[in-house]
């Protein structure tokens, strides 16, 4: 499969969607901690100095005060890499923002082995699980620049809170301009009748070239993407895996907790069937660039061929 | 301060520890130090100083209190009570099964409740995230907001803190239930504060200390307070852990009291009736 990567970086892409919205909205405001060059959102404070706060390296009160303005009636965008935007101030997220039931967005960026040269001190693997194990909580990961623009809108207008994990520079292109999606509801980008692959993020590249090589092989894979982990599209992951019989799941995050345990209890409550996982064991990251990383963490297409196999064969 | 309205707030405090007193005592145990200690600031606040409506308790100009320090919950919600946002009969209901009224302040049960707090250090920056979207929207709000003593040594008091000076917040008004005391023992012990007055000028705040027990000088620096523009308000208010509760007035074990009698609480609010007398 020929694969470009996207003009634009997925930065920019966030912060045009800010800026779109915030000048029609004005409820739409910036928290960030220190890393505005990292979101782009210093755009937006350009535009909208008033709506902007930066709070400095204090990601708790980060959270804190944008519990705060969505009490006063703001919808507020936060911003911080992964491990700090979760495991960092998760008793906030969890209580100012959820247990409160405020209107907050919440964006983590470099997820996973996207922090590449930072290391295993900014590699978050976790956030997925945490964020999922928080009540109310709207977990999603845009995969390109068309995802993410489409399912802006509907994240601003969800009441409640929502944590997008979102990779900063220039993805793969994976989805036309046409292609329309709905927050909550799974994406097919291939049917398929011999098992399914659940894919989010990075890895939905990687599972369309583990379909193309399995097909040379005469398997007929589907790959689904779960752009939203919560709330699962059980139904869709349902449907799937009741036609192909087997499933395996894809995420540059945990397989603990994350997509492949989501899928895992949805299957195994209404349809059992072999369900096995790509992602990161329990391990922590390590420094790298992204292809070290993904062959070093087994996060490449070679890794969900062998799993579709495995799975196949265990049907 | 009139005369006729020191009296007026100083009755009030006294009805509402002696109904915190009840509301806890009914249940036979809660955070009652914590609580009755606040009295003297509930009323100044909520029968005097803040600009609200019981019957409209969403009123978006209305000035917010954030009693960051939760588990004072039940004093605040005998002040709402008192102050008509909902029956008193209601009180009875607190930490019972279904109840509108826990053990934390939740804005979502509670009608007057203007946060949601619990969880330490919380509270204080979601006011001053408040304060920041009262100036977004051109809001005549003052934001009130409670910290306790020992609370301030979370962390993110102090975050939060530094950047309510930072963006000059001058519709911030914030006390410390200044009592000294914590679970564990007396805050100097532990992990001092002192000197406290001095952290919060450093800070870049404007700093009162007052008797936090008594109703005219609490008033008094709110009414500076306000005068103060450009700067966010600290009132560290000195007070007396489980004032007014002869069981429990300046005890290190009045953070959460258990097997509280019928006798216990009923006693202490006679006592209370008697210096109304």
């Amino acid at each position: 499969m020929e694969w470009m990567r996207e003009t634009n970086e997925m930065r920019l892409a966030y912060s045009d969607a800010l800026i779109e919205r915030g000048r029609a909205d004005e409820r739409i405001c910036v928290v960030e901690a220190d890393l505005m060059g990292s979101s782009s959102t210093g755009r937006f404070q350009k535009l909208f100095p008033e709506r902007t706060i930066d709070v400095g390296v204090a990601e708790a009160n980060m959270i804190g005060v944008a519990a705060g303005l969505a009490a006063m009636g703001k919808i507020p965008f936060t911003h911080t890499f992964t491990p700090f935007a979760s495991r960092r101030c998760c008793d906030q997220v969890t209580l100012s923002v959820a247990y409160a039931r405020m209107n907050v967005k919440m964006v983590g960026s470099d997820p996973g082995i996207c922090a590449e040269l930072n290391g295993g001190t900014h590699m978050s693997f976790e956030d997925m699980a945490i964020m999922r194990n928080i009540p109310g909580m709207v977990v999603c990961e845009p995969v390109d620049s068309v995802q993410l623009r489409k399912l802006f809108g509907q994240i601003v207008d969800h009441e409640g809170p929502v944590y997008m994990r979102l990779f900063r520079k220039a993805p793969w292109k994976v989805f036309d301009e046409s292609a329309e999606f709905t927050l909550g509801k799974a994406y097919t980008l291939k049917k398929g009748r011999d098992a399914t692959v659940f894919a989010t993020g990075i890895m939905v590249k990687e599972a369309l070239d583990a379909a193309e090589t399995l097909a040379g092989e005469g398997v007929d894979v589907e790959v689904v993407n779960i752009h939203t982990l919560k709330p699962l599209d059980t139904q869709a992951v349902l449907e799937s895996v009741a036609r192909t019989g087997c499933c395996v799941t894809a995420e540059n995050a945990f397989t603990i907790n994350g997509l492949g345990s989501a899928v895992a209890d949805c299957v195994c409550a209404a349809h059992p069937c072999p369900v096995l996982r790509v992602g990161v064991d329990d391990r922590f990251g390590e420094v790298g660039k992204l292809d070290y990383l993904q062959s070093a963490l087994h996060l490449t297409a070679a890794d969900i061929v062998e799993k579709v196999r495995a799975a196949i064969a265990m049907k | 301060m009139e005369q006729t309205l020191q009296t007026m707030l100083e009755a009030k405090a006294n009805e509402i520890r002696k109904l915190t007193i009840e509301e806890i005592g009914r249940l036979s145990v809660g955070h009652i130090g914590g609580s009755v200690d606040l009295c003297e600031l509930l009323a100044v606040l909520y029968f005097h100083a803040m600009h609200i409506d019981p019957q409209d308790p969403r009123l978006p100009e209305r000035d917010r209190f954030v009693l960051s320090k939760g588990h004072g919950g039940p004093a605040l919600y005998a002040t709402l009570a008192l102050r008509g946002y909902f029956p008193l009969e209601k009180l009875q209901t607190l930490n019972r099964p279904g109840t509108d009224l826990p053990s934390h302040c939740d804005m979502n049960r509670t009608p007057g409740i203007d946060m949601t707090t619990g969880s330490l250090g919380q509270g204080f920056s979601c006011a001053v995230g408040m304060a920041l979207g009262a100036r977004m929207e051109h809001l005549p709000s003052t934001i009130f907001a409670c910290v306790g003593d020992g609370e301030s040594q979370e962390g993110q008091v102090w975050e939060a803190a530094m950047l309510a000076a930072s963006q000059r917040l001058g519709n911030l008004i914030a006390f410390t239930d200044y009592n000294k005391m914590q679970i564990d023992g007396y805050i100097e012990d532990i992990n001092g504060l002192y000197p406290l007055a001095d952290k919060w000028e450093s800070f870049g705040w404007h700093v009162q200390s007052v008797d936090g027990h008594d109703v005219s000088q609490i008033a008094h620096a709110i009414d500076c307070a306000r005068l103060i523009t450009g700067r966010p308000s600290m009132i560290l208010l000195n007070t007396i852990k489980g004032k007014g509760c002869f069981f429990c007035e300046n005890k290190l074990s009045s953070h959460s009291v258990k097997n509280i009698t019928e006798d216990m609480w009923q006693e202490a609010v006679a006592l209370l009736d008697g210096r109304d007398a």
